[in-house]
């Protein structure tokens, strides 16, 4: 087990070492910020000095070392642009992203487990027919038109709910979150069904297969038998055996909504991470791109491998196939 | 019970004989929403290739354009006299000519890079199934790792990297993509490599290459051919969301995803149709293509097969 543990902790090292190198080099070779930040009628002596203070004078890989070095101690550069540590900027619009992904997952969950269930308890009803059929468009339309039509109808046509930001904020234990004011709840409504659309479909398909499954099993039928109603059959017995798998893929799809909520937050204008990397692209910050870039893939690398070390507590086999491979 | 009455009919009324491909589309036809999803990939398919042609104006031709026309809604008449059926865009474009030509541009990119995508994964699978031990848990590793990330975070990753322009897209979808075509072929391979047909080719003393490409490719088709439609249906959607977001295709490549994303700002004054219409093209053409696709995945899936 522990040496288990060790050899996946050296892997996502070398993977994310990989991926600084990857995205370093590669970020560096787009472009020449100091056309941008420097004013056009700025003399040379100016533009060195500016070429000095960036850091951009030295060779590509002492740079990259300086990178590394600093990296270690929590420092990912100053961004172009706000002048401010980048590691900095990132951290302070993650708790935006993280309440919206948070939000996205909790309606997934919430609409699509009973929809689910249900599609799977009469799976020849209209209803049903229906329900899946949705769940088919939820995978096909693309999230950004989504995000537009609700903007259109709820926002624009209806005025329902508001289109942009984030709304008011309150702080709950130190954090500034819009879900503990109603108005914040407001603004957080629309993004968070447009991220969870995707999620929703696939929590569908997944409750309504378990529920199938289920439905036939041994155990449903002795409790029928036994006297038992329906409604305490299916939301006492059968809900706790679908729920282990929609509860593990989910665990999987976090770090996807994280990833798509770049999308989302273009669109509703949500002033989160996602939305700070595009904007960032655009404007060549490349500080603020590669502190993004190494943030988002060291959350994944710690995502999988605490799944990996969960399932092999879990299931001794995957443990065994991984120490002979 | 349906197949076997289906069967019996073809015998009474004395049909040519069954061949592989005739059952292949005998299967497919029998789902109606499959046909009407082919029917309505086929129509996308020719207006796309026929768009100069059928367009009522050429909708990047400057001379053809009138800024009068601007943001016109949809069923009006257009200062040179023919009517916006979709409305017109904010530099006078007609909608309709711009989604022709617009899908043109997705739909290219869309198959081209699901080609070489298929092309470069199913090369490295079968070569990674076919000689085992280092070769195959090296590029499985890689695959693994590469798959554990969200397919829009890697497109992000490598588009700030590379930059707006039509075969830098191409080559992020291709690199986001070959993954699932190099696992797809592995795994049948694994299986196929076994068969006595591999083992007769190699007492036969053929060179490997012969007998991954001659032998063991045709045999992992069928489960390629389902990934790959998939796939093309992802690349196109993946592609509109990166352009929408501007860090796909340049302004002088229109696709679909940057005419919705050109409306963006007209949306919130209720001018809907510019990004609306583009956006029901982009839906129809990626549901034609999943309908297709599943319907591939039964038929050539042969443990559904009765």
């Amino acid at each position: 087990m522990t040496v288990f543990i060790i050899r996946r902790l050296m892997q996502s090292a070398f993977v994310l070492l990989i991926m600084s190198l990857l995205v370093f080099v590669g970020v560096f070779a787009i472009g020449n910020p100091v056309d941008i930040l420097i004013a056009a009628d700025a003399d040379q002596a100016e533009r060195d000095r500016a070429i000095a203070a960036l850091g951009l004078d030295l060779p590509l890989w002492e740079q990259y070392l300086v990178f590394l070095k600093n990296a270690a101690h929590g420092d990912l550069g100053k961004s172009f642009v706000f002048n401010q540590p980048a590691l900095q900027l990132i951290v302070d619009r993650m708790p935006a992203t993280l309440e919206l992904a948070f939000s996205a997952m909790v309606i997934a969950i919430l609409l699509g487990l009973p929809l689910g269930m249900y599609a799977g308890f009469q799976p020849h009803s209209r209803t049903a027919r229906a329900i899946m059929a949705g769940s088919i468009l939820g995978f096909s339309l693309p999230t950004f038109w989504v995000g537009l039509m609700m903007i259109m109808v709820f926002a624009v046509q209806l005025g329902w709910l508001p289109s942009t930001g984030r709304g008011a904020t309150a702080t709950v234990l130190g954090i500034k979150t819009s879900l503990a004011t109603w108005d914040g709840l407001a603004h957080v409504l629309l993004p968070a069904i447009n991220l969870a659309l995707f999620k929703l479909s696939l929590v569908i398909r997944l409750s309504r297969a378990g529920m199938r499954e289920n439905m036939l099993m041994d155990y449903v039928k002795f409790a029928r038998a036994k006297g038992l109603s329906m409604r305490r059959v299916i939301f006492v017995h059968v809900l706790k055996n679908i729920l282990i798998p929609i509860v593990t893929v989910l665990g999987l799809e976090l770090g996807s909504v994280i990833a798509f909520s770049v999308v989302t937050e273009s669109v509703f204008a949500w002033p989160g991470m996602g939305k700070l990397i595009i904007d960032s692209i655009n404007r060549l910050d490349r500080p603020i791109i590669v502190a993004y870039l190494l943030i988002t893939v060291t959350m994944f690398i710690v995502i999988n491998l605490v799944v990996d070390v969960l399932y092999s507590v879990l299931d001794p086999r995957v443990r065994l196939a991984e120490a002979k491979a | 019970m349906a197949s076997v009455i289906e069967r019996d009919a073809t015998t009474e009324a004395a049909l040519p004989v069954e061949t592989p491909f005739r059952r292949f589309v005998g299967d497919f036809v029998r789902s109606r929403v499959a046909v009407f999803g082919l029917a309505l990939l086929c129509m996308i398919l020719l207006i796309a290739v026929a768009a100069p042609w059928i367009s009522p104006q050429n909708p990047y031709d400057l001379r053809q354009l009138d800024i009068l026309d601007g943001r016109m809604p949809p069923g009006t008449a257009s200062m040179s006299g023919y009517t916006f059926v979709l409305g017109s865009d904010d530099q006078g474009r007609d909608m309709l000519s711009g989604i022709f030509y617009g899908l043109r541009i997705s739909l290219i990119v869309g198959v081209m890079s699901a080609a070489i995508a298929l092309v470069a994964g199913s090369a490295v699978g079968l070569i990674a199934a076919y000689f085992g031990g280092r070769v195959d848990s090296l590029i499985m590793r890689v695959v693994d790792i590469q798959l554990s990330f969200p397919a829009i975070l890697l497109a992000l990753i490598l588009l700030s990297i590379l930059g707006q322009g039509m075969w830098k897209i191409i080559l992020a979808l291709v690199t986001v993509q070959w993954a699932y075509y190099a696992r797809t072929v592995r795994g049948t391979a694994l299986v196929e490599r076994r068969k006595e047909y591999v083992e007769a080719a190699r007492c036969l003393a053929l060179s490997h290459a012969r007998i991954v490409f001659r032998h063991l490719l045709p045999n992992c088709l069928p489960p390629l051919i389902v990934v790959g439609t998939v796939q093309v249906a992802h690349a196109i959607a993946l592609e509109a969301t990166l352009s929408f977001l501007g860090i796909g295709l340049p302004i002088t490549e229109p696709s679909l995803g940057l005419l919705i994303a050109n409306g963006f700002e007209y949306l919130l004054s209720g001018k809907y149709w510019i990004s609306f219409f583009p956006g029901i093209a982009l839906l129809l053409t990626i549901v034609s293509i999943n309908l297709v696709g599943d319907q591939l995945r039964d038929v050539l899936n042969p443990r559904l097969q009765h």
